[in-house]
């Protein structure tokens, strides 16, 4: 490779480097391709090198905001010629240098915050701790799989009985036998988890218990094969990238920077009505087993939050909803919005203990079966 | 590896961009750039997008242009090994068997039993196809890792037959809707593209190239009303495939003796197909409507 481009190629190797250390992911392998791409195309203006950039190390559309940022800041300043391309930085997103290292202020788009809601604000930043319910979590984690309900998959395993016949085996069988089929092998279409949607209210009035749904949420996306985590408050932010991080206090960490509206108000509605609104995050609820984790509080319009809940119950396979404030067994919801929905849960849960809330979790399957 | 830098005469991401013109295909850079990208570099190229942008059609414009036979894969859930790449044709295995019993040794294991399904064909013919691996977002994750080995090293292993290994890298391109989050093992070995919607003059000459009955201020306006359309919240905005529906569907109306409002109004269908989201916009429908708006 060295022998091909010329020794300006720092910048260039550089760059992968920059966007590892915010969070991208970027194989050793791709810094290969940019190169080679770099040089297919020319490059006669420094576009042809974001167009390479973009095209080999592959951001996603969510991050494409930050990424133009950062490539803005390392080849604008380090290699490109002034007036070549005229920087300006978006309206969304301030690139500032803090103490010798940069930090990105992202905008909405860039942690696929769906649309603000109306209203005050109250943004917070939070120190977000895991709390010691280690062990607690770890047997919810194992009995998770098979707690919540399924669905037929639509792939085949051998099995004793089934309506499908399993010809390879059958062959293998038959071949023993000289080619006599003696018996025939079957198939049968394996059970699957139905995927996870998590909501999780981190208003202010659910304060003293969003480290712990968190850290939940973290234990949630590693035992089960699919899971969406949001939390709303006054706005919608989705954490599932940053809890697939292995280690939880990492994950929580990187979950705390993406969170805007800590210990905000409560406006369900219009966070349900945001999230249906982007098709893909929509998709995210079909055939799936919802999960809010809420007081039900809602501060907002009640008719926004009741039909947002319709929508979300037409898509979903059921939607369990647990609250803190059930620690009555004779709970009954008192808010108007809440008390309308009701029909449409297929359980009210408790929430006011990480391991109460677990059981009632677990406690999903049991309640259907029954 | 030695970099194609021509590939059946196309040199640029500009004459890429002239060539897909020419089959229909109306390329702003950036695919421009990712496709010749792919092509030279001989990655596969992975397309992502909402529903109705052209991914799909993107690789029947590439595989046209470089006059090669394009193979679909269609991902669905539960798609596995036997559906991808190869299936034994077990009952005919059988008959071979049972007709050989005289004590003649017989392969069964030959070509002749071997059903090719698109991955195999790809690998055995890559100067001939063009392999379109379509919604590889709607495949599970068993189905992608399998992909990840074939997309390393173009080989297939037949354990029956051992390692078949691809003479030159087929070109595969993939499409996704992001209806779930891939792999990032998947996304690196890719050219990577995210197509957006197309800029409102580009749509509006991918409306006029497609369907030549239109005309050009019919197709403006319908481009106006599907940009207002799409930043509304709908479970299923319009996709450029949709645009072109509607407007081919108005002018068919206005032929028959519809105004334009009228026209517009009653062929919505082919820009929205959801009663939830006609039912949201349904009191506003005169801003929507081209012709109709003060």
């Amino acid at each position: 490779m060295s022998a091909t481009v010329p020794g300006a190629v720092r910048p260039l190797i550089a760059f992968p480097a920059l966007l590892r250390s915010h969070g991208f992911l970027v194989a050793p392998e791709q810094t290969v391709s940019f190169l080679e791409a770099v040089e297919l195309l020319g490059p006669r203006t420094i576009e042809h090198v974001r167009k390479a950039a973009v095209a080999t190390l592959a951001p996603h559309p969510e991050q494409r905001p930050l990424f133009d940022a950062l490539f803005d800041m390392h080849f604008i300043g380090a290699v490109g010629e002034p007036g070549e391309d005229s920087f300006e930085p978006d309206d969304e997103m301030q690139v500032q240098d803090d103490i010798g290292t940069e930090e990105i202020v992202i905008g909405d788009e860039v942690n696929e915050t769906g649309q603000a809601a109306t209203g005050a604000e109250a943004l917070a930043v939070r120190e977000l701790r895991a709390p010691d319910d280690t062990d607690t979590l770890r047997r919810f984690g194992d009995a998770l799989p098979n707690a919540l309900p399924h669905r037929r998959g639509y792939r085949h395993k051998a099995a004793r009985r089934g309506k499908g016949i399993d010809l390879a085996r059958s062959l293998r069988a038959a071949m023993r036998n000289e080619g006599e089929v003696m018996s025939l092998k079957r198939l049968r279409r394996a059970p699957r988890p139905r995927p996870v949607l998590l909501l999780i209210d981190v208003s202010g009035s659910m304060k003293q218990r969003s480290d712990a749904h968190l850290a939940l949420a973290h234990e949630i996306v590693h035992a089960m094969p699919r899971v969406e985590v949001f939390t709303f408050g006054t706005r919608l932010t989705r954490l599932t990238r940053a809890l697939r991080l292995r280690n939880r206090q990492q994950a929580l960490t990187e979950a705390s920077g993406l969170v805007a509206d800590w210990d905000g108000g409560t406006r369900i509605g219009d966070a349900l009505e945001a999230f249906l609104a982007v098709p893909r995050f929509a998709g995210y609820a079909r055939g799936a087993n919802v999960i809010v984790l809420s007081d039900g509080l809602e501060r907002g319009d009640p008719t926004t939050m009741i039909r947002a809940v319709q929508r979300l119950a037409a898509r979903a396979h059921r939607i369990d909803w647990f609250t803190p404030l059930a620690i009555d067994p004779g709970y009954r919801p008192e808010t108007e919005a809440l008390r309308a929905v009701r029909p449409l849960l297929a359980s009210l849960g408790d929430a006011s203990s990480t391991s109460r809330l677990c059981r009632a979790i677990l406690a999903i399957g049991e309640a259907r079966a029954a | 590896m030695a970099l194609r830098t021509t590939i059946a005469g196309i040199s640029s991401p500009e004459a890429l961009a002239e060539a897909l013109k020419s089959a229909m295909y109306l390329a702003d850079d950036g695919i421009a750039t990712a496709g010749y990208l792919a092509l030279a570099l001989g990655k596969p190229l992975l397309l992502e997008g909402a529903p109705g942008v052209g991914k799909t059609e993107a690789a029947k414009a590439i595989a046209g242009i470089l006059g090669r036979q394009l193979i679909r894969l269609q991902c669905f859930e539960g798609i596995d090994a036997a559906a991808a790449l190869y299936e034994w044709n077990y009952p005919r295995q059988m008959l071979a068997i049972r007709q050989a019993q005289d004590g003649a040794n017989i392969d069964i294991y030959r070509d002749e039993f071997l059903i090719e399904r698109p991955m195999l064909t790809a690998l055995r013919r890559p100067e001939s196809t063009v392999l379109l691996i379509d919604e590889i977002d709607r495949s599970d994750h068993e189905f992608e890792a399998f992909l990840l080995e074939f997309l390393s090293d173009f080989s297939i292993s037949i354990p029956e037959r051992g390692t078949l290994r691809a003479a030159e890298r087929p070109v595969v391109i993939l499409t996704s809707n992001r209806t779930r989050d891939l792999h990032e093992a998947l996304r690196r070995r890719c050219v990577y593209h995210y197509i957006a919607y197309p800029d409102p003059a580009r749509e509006a000459a991918i409306i006029m190239l497609r369907s030549s009955a239109v005309a050009e201020s019919t197709a403006r306006a319908v481009v106006a009303a599907v940009g207002i359309l799409r930043n509304e919240p709908l479970s299923k905005p319009p996709g450029v495939a949709e645009a072109v529906d509607w407007a081919e569907a108005a002018t068919a109306l206005a032929h028959t003796g519809a105004s334009w409002p009228e026209a517009f109004r009653r062929s919505i269908g082919a820009a929205i197909k959801d009663e939830e989201d006609l039912a949201h916009l349904r009191p506003r429908l005169a801003q929507f409507i081209p012709g109709m708006a003060a």
